[in-house]
């Protein structure tokens, strides 16, 4: 981790403001604009779908239509086009593996670092690659066969595995949970799942690149892991989308489910566009991320890295309801220019001696306002439970804002809860030292906020560690001096 | 070489310098005496470049080179280093990270190649145990739970990697205790090279005992009023300031 901080600097000499804002020019098959009950038969029938899968995704949109929207965020959200959108976009080309995919589309990845065939083999990673709705190329798929392990994305899941994708889709986060989730619901078309089975312990990391390319598209993946008894696995997700003018809308589904004994560790660094500098354009990035602790001794792990998106509205949150479960939530959430983030989690404590822990790190420079939020609810049964929960803020300049917003609901008088917060500003005397010993402005700010959020930090893999900390040191550019 | 005319430098439109002439030819060891208020704080700021302080008349050379118009950073790779009187904690940031991404800045600057890890460590070891400093102190946060003496020690640890052609140590001997002071002053003495200067700002002459200097200059009020060498600062201490600059220091 030492030379990570370097690998900072050097990112920041060397990229450019969005490095990942170039659009592939490559035909797509889309769906008509706007929805209705349309274009939910049209996703539904080229991906060949089951009819119960139809008649869930149509009760979503019927449920949707008179769904509000959730006015909790502290956010200023336009509003939403939702029939000026498409919903299904897929590249023409049929593709039989990697090797037949357009050189656009692997130039494409080439220019995310995207770890694919080779370096994803040297990598040890393999890599489902959702490019705007279809998965182009799954990797490594026989490798994990081997010891048992669904790696797929999830029409293949619907076609291969429809009894685990009929039992656990939507148990987590049910298709009315929210009008985001309920739109999802109804139109996603792409997105991973897993399944590893008992006492697996998944022998490397699974990862995804998530990427929007159509102009319009909103983006609705959903994904489903579940790790059955005494199984581990380490999932990482990465999200990067060209400039547009447009505000793009990405509304996500992630499901999680843990039986006894066994742990998920879900890592997202979300490097969405943000918008230009005077605020126009950006991915609305609302999302739904819910695990469900249903085992004993179970453990859900969520670590994200948010530095994208004009708006962040997400809270990865943990079901805890097998007893002595746990679970964690750390967070990096960046905002600048005029960026804006409603971000946290919620713990719920069902099972007795059920722990959570709570790290949030919040930066906030240029217009941009961010928001911690997050409940922690122990239910009267949690006897035992324990919740430590820290947030701190780090403000960059004078006309940016940063709130903490817990919520703490406690039912079991033997819960022991604690909450600690800090706000702090770059100190001007923590810059000209390091200016001193040669480190430029921008250098010097990546260099503090990255020791700023070190906690969460290390708990991303290692390859996703480096990516995020350089991502810390460009999404502040110019944020200073 | 250090030249410094006639300087005037204010902050928020109040003038601390008052036309300071200063020469530091390279290889010397200049110490600057004064009560407090005198401006030696300032001074050392002025030459690093600090946000804040403007230089109202005269000017800075370093080795014949203006450095008014340059940025800290350029300062710091042109060979300024100023070693803090109070050093900057930056949590989160791991010692052995800020050197390296420190010395690699310089580097690069100076159009040198960056170091990699390795050399880097080897160079860091070297240095370190010049300076009797631990490796645990190493993997600590900058400045973070550190001593007094630690702090102090790893200021000139800093020094000795970035090697300068100017150091400005701001009353280093503030907060150290004799054994602290010692380490710190022989650390100082090793680096004394005949291509770098020193600039010793002190309020005591304690220091001087340890870092001998060739001159010393008392700053009051703004400007130097008096130069000697070494014994000068031995007779301060027995008159005080007070004898020189007409009021109680």
């Amino acid at each position: 981790m030492s030379s990570i901080t370097q690998d900072t600097i050097d990112t920041v000499k060397s990229l450019g403001k969005y490095d990942a804002g170039f659009v592939t020019d490559i035909e797509s098959d889309m769906a008509p604009i706007g929805l209705s009950e349309d274009t939910i038969r049209f996703i539904s029938a080229k991906k060949n779908e089951p009819k119960w899968l139809l008649d869930w995704r149509l009760k979503a949109f019927n449920h949707w239509k008179a769904m509000p929207e959730p006015t909790w965020g502290k956010l200023k959200i336009h509003d939403i086009d939702y029939q000026g959108t498409y919903y299904y976009a897929a590249p023409k080309q049929k593709l039989g593996s990697l090797d037949e995919a357009d050189p656009k589309l692997l130039e494409t990845f080439e220019k995310l670092g995207v770890p694919m065939a080779e370096r994803a083999r040297l990598a040890g990673v393999a890599v489902d690659v959702v490019f705007d709705s279809v998965s182009v190329a799954t990797s490594f798929k026989k490798q994990l066969a081997d010891v048992g392990i669904i790696f797929c994305s999830i029409s293949e899941a619907v076609q291969n595995h429809p009894e685990l994708v009929k039992k656990y889709m939507g148990s987590v986060v049910p298709y009315h949970d929210n009008k985001h989730a309920c739109l999802n619901s109804a139109v996603f078309t792409d997105g991973s799942f897993v399944y590893i089975p008992p006492g697996v312990k998944c022998p490397m990391e699974l990862s995804t690149y998530f990427r929007i390319n159509e102009m319009n598209t909103g983006q609705f993946e959903r994904t489903l892991i579940i790790a059955d008894k005494g199984s581990y696995v380490s999932y990482l997700e990465g999200c990067t989308a060209p400039m547009r003018d447009e505000n793009q809308l990405h509304a996500a589904v992630v499901e999680l489910i843990t039986h006894d004994d066994a742990e998920i560790k879900y890592s997202t660094v979300q490097n969405w566009y943000p918008g230009d500098e005077e605020g126009k354009g950006g991915i609305y990035n609302f999302v739904t991320k819910r695990g469900l602790c249903e085992g004993r001794n179970s453990k859900i792990s969520w670590t994200q890295v948010e530095t994208g998106s004009a708006i962040t509205w997400k809270y990865p949150s943990c079901v805890l309801k097998g007893d002595n479960s746990q679970g964690e939530f750390y967070s990096v959430a960046i905002t600048n220019n005029y960026q804006q983030a409603d971000t946290g989690t919620k713990m719920i404590h069902i099972g007795k001696n059920t722990k959570s822990r709570i790290i949030a790190k919040t930066i906030s420079a240029g217009k941009s306002d961010s928001t911690y939020r997050g409940m922690v609810k122990i239910m009267p049964n949690a006897v035992g439970a324990r919740n430590f929960t820290q947030c701190d803020s780090l403000l960059i300049g004078d006309q940016c804002g940063a709130h903490t917003v817990p919520y703490i609901e406690s039912r079991n008088p033997q819960a022991a809860l604690e909450h600690e917060a800090t706000t702090s500003k770059i100190g001007d005397d923590q810059l000209f030292y390091c200016q001193q010993r040669g480190l430029n402005t921008e250098e010097a700010v990546a260099l503090i906020v990255n020791g700023f959020c070190r906690e969460v930090l290390q708990n991303l893999p290692m390859e996703f560690a480096v990516e995020a900390q350089k991502l810390v040191g460009i999404s502040l550019e110019g944020s200073v001096g | 070489m250090l030249q410094i005319k006639n300087l005037h430098a204010a902050i928020d439109g109040k003038e601390i310098l008052k036309g300071i002439n200063l020469s530091i030819p390279t290889g010397e060891v200049h110490a600057i005496m004064g009560p407090n208020g005198s401006g030696k704080s300032t001074l050392s700021y002025v030459l690093a470049g600090r946000d804040g302080y403007e230089i109202t008349q005269g000017e800075i050379l370093l080795n014949g080179e203006n450095i008014m118009e340059m940025a800290p950073e350029e300062r710091a790779a042109a060979g300024v280093f100023l070693a803090f009187q109070y050093p900057v904690e930056i949590p989160g940031v791991q010692m052995t990270t800020f050197l390296k991404t420190a010395l690699n800045a310089v580097r690069k600057q100076r159009g040198q190649k960056e170091l990699d890890a390795l050399d880097f460590l080897k160079l860091m070891k070297k240095k370190q145990k010049e300076l009797s400093i631990s490796d645990e102190m190493l993997k600590r946060a900058v400045n973070v739970g550190f001593s007094g003496g630690e702090k102090k020690r790893n200021e000139v640890l800093q020094m000795a990697m970035l090697e300068p052609t100017l150091a400005v140590l701001d009353e280093t001997d503030s907060g150290l205790d004799i054994d602290a002071l010692k380490i710190v002053a022989d650390g100082v003495n090793a680096l004394r090279d005949p291509k770098r200067s020193f600039l010793v700002i002190t309020h005591y002459q304690r220091l001087l005992d340890y870092i001998v200097p060739d001159k010393v200059h008392v700053l009051a009020n703004g400007k130097i009023i008096k130069t000697g060498d070494a014994e000068l600062a031995k007779e301060l201490e027995k008159t005080g300031y007070a004898g020189l600059t007409g009021e109680a220091a």
